[in-house]
């Protein structure tokens, strides 16, 4: 076993957090602001911006998932600052408010009365004042445990539970007892393990928040589904690679958190609250989805282990893959962050594999640019509950 | 050590195929990776990589168990050695 660095170089922030990255980000509030925010951007570099497709009309639990992903995205400590562009004040407002909290510097800017060009002029201005700002910023030794690292699997097929989701399992293994925040998701995907996992929870009270949310997903589905879901679980391509059902993918998934016991669960982009360890949040298994509330609930590193592979990343938070399928790190090679298929050949064992990803993380931590980055995905996705009014 | 199959648990009564095929008849090296055993299996059929092999003969009605848990049910009879998939076996969920 390798030793664990207790350090990596990150982005100190006013709040205390640390990130891996350094975004200044354009962020609409709603679907209509996007041209706004992607001109903004398009004007000035070193910004991202942040387009998705709500945001108005909305209501109740999803309008406030709708605020707590807006809020938490532009508050991940891999944001340097953040320029907010909605289309009325008021709800603006309210998430420039939330961000400003964390002492980074946040702008909010509204287009009603003012129009497109005259909010992209003032916001450029902003945003080329930020950009700069940031450039300046640099990375200093953080501890280890300012690592956030939320997982999440996609494309899996039999390699992903024997092999890629173990190795993230051996990670998480060494790496929590050094104060690290984990997060797990894909509330969907457990189904078939949900009463193994709810044993894993580390007290009753966190068992029995697993159990309702996972019951409380299930009802859903039995109550829109006008057929069950073994169209969509497991997916055609999952069964191309060679699984069965969605009770195999369940446990293939589970492997991700190891011997690990999660000490809370978290509603979807909930921040936690209790300190260093392992939590489970209600997120969709729909890779971006999840990925998009687990960024906005300040994860600020992710691990995805693929099989057939999956492709996606994120704008803000870097997402490393890793496959133990060899035929993937072959013809998707620059997909691939982490190769252990060597485990399947009997040439390397999960010890092996886990420090191979450990070394990964803590390159791509103190600034390798993913596959993803490399490539330019960013899908940013926002989860909505139900209809707008 | 090379392999051809792995088990994960020594419960389980199936295989994953990790070399690129296995051809019917081909004489396979098994690990078990809980307690890093191994073990021999003749294939039946041509099974590809990360899909299935039946350790044991399955009777209609059968659990499969992978991981050392119920993955699904047997809905036709599986001979050792045969290929295990969505033709044979079918979630108990629904």
């Amino acid at each position: 076993m390798i030793e664990i660095p207790k350090s990596f170089l990150g982005y100190k922030r006013e709040n205390g957090r640390a990130g891996t990255r350094n975004h200044v980000i354009i962020l609409p509030v709603d679907d209509i602001s996007n041209a706004c925010a992607e001109a903004v951007a398009n004007n000035i570099k070193g910004t991202t911006a942040l387009p998705h497709s709500y945001g108005r009309l909305q209501f109740g639990a999803d309008l406030e998932l709708h605020f707590r992903t807006m809020i938490g995205t532009a508050k991940n400590p891999n944001v340097a600052a953040a320029i907010i562009i909605g289309i009325e004040p008021k709800w603006t407002k309210r998430i420039v408010d939330e961000v400003a909290k964390t002492g980074k510097p946040v702008e909010g800017f509204s287009i009603e009365g003012a129009g497109d060009i005259e909010t992209i002029m003032k916001a450029s201005k902003k945003a080329q004042e930020f950009s700069i700002w940031a450039s300046e910023k640099q990375r200093e030794e953080c501890p280890i445990s300012d690592l956030w690292i939320s997982v999440k699997c996609g494309e899996s097929d039999t390699t992903s539970g024997l092999a890629s989701n173990p190795t993230v399992g051996n990670l998480m293994d060494k790496l929590e007892p050094l104060g690290v925040h984990l997060c797990f998701g894909e509330t969907s995907e457990l189904t078939g393990a949900e009463t193994v996992c709810e044993k894993r929870g580390k007290t009753p009270e966190a068992q029995e928040k697993f159990k309702k949310t996972w019951n409380d997903y299930n009802d859903f589905i039995l109550k829109e589904a006008t057929d069950d879901l073994s169209e969509s679980q497991p997916t055609a391509g999952n069964i191309a690679g060679g699984l069965t059902t969605i009770e195999e993918k369940a446990f293939g998934n589970f492997q991700k958190i190891g011997s690990r016991q999660f000490i809370d669960v978290l509603t979807p982009a909930e921040e936690p609250e209790k300190g260093p360890g392992l939590y489970f949040m209600d997120t969709s298994s729909a890779a971006a989805e999840c990925v998009t509330l687990q960024a906005a609930g300040g994860f600020n590193i992710h691990l995805f282990p693929t099989g057939q592979g999956n492709i996606i990343g994120n704008p803000i938070e870097p997402v490393i893959k890793l496959t133990a399928n060899p035929l993937t790190a072959v013809n998707m090679s620059e997909h691939i962050d982490c190769d252990v298929s060597k485990i399947l050949s009997r040439e390397m064992n999960l010890s092996e594999a886990g420090d191979e990803l450990i070394k990964t993380t803590l390159r791509v931590a103190n600034g390798r640019l993913t596959c993803a980055e490399a490539l330019g995905h960013r899908e940013f996705v926002m989860t909505k509950l139900y209809r707008s009014a | 050590m090379a392999t051809d199959i792995i088990i994960h648990d020594e419960k389980d009564n199936v295989g994953v195929v990790v070399i690129e095929k296995i051809t019917p008849k081909q004489d396979c090296s098994c690990w078990v990776m809980e307690n890093d055993k191994t073990v021999s299996i003749q294939s039946a059929d041509e099974i590809p990589l990360g899909h299935k092999i039946a350790m044991i003969n399955l009777n209609e009605g059968d659990t499969i168990i992978k991981y050392g848990h119920d993955i699904g049910k047997v809905v036709k009879s599986i001979k050792k050695g045969e290929h295990v998939h969505v033709h044979n076996v079918k979630t108990k969920k629904w």
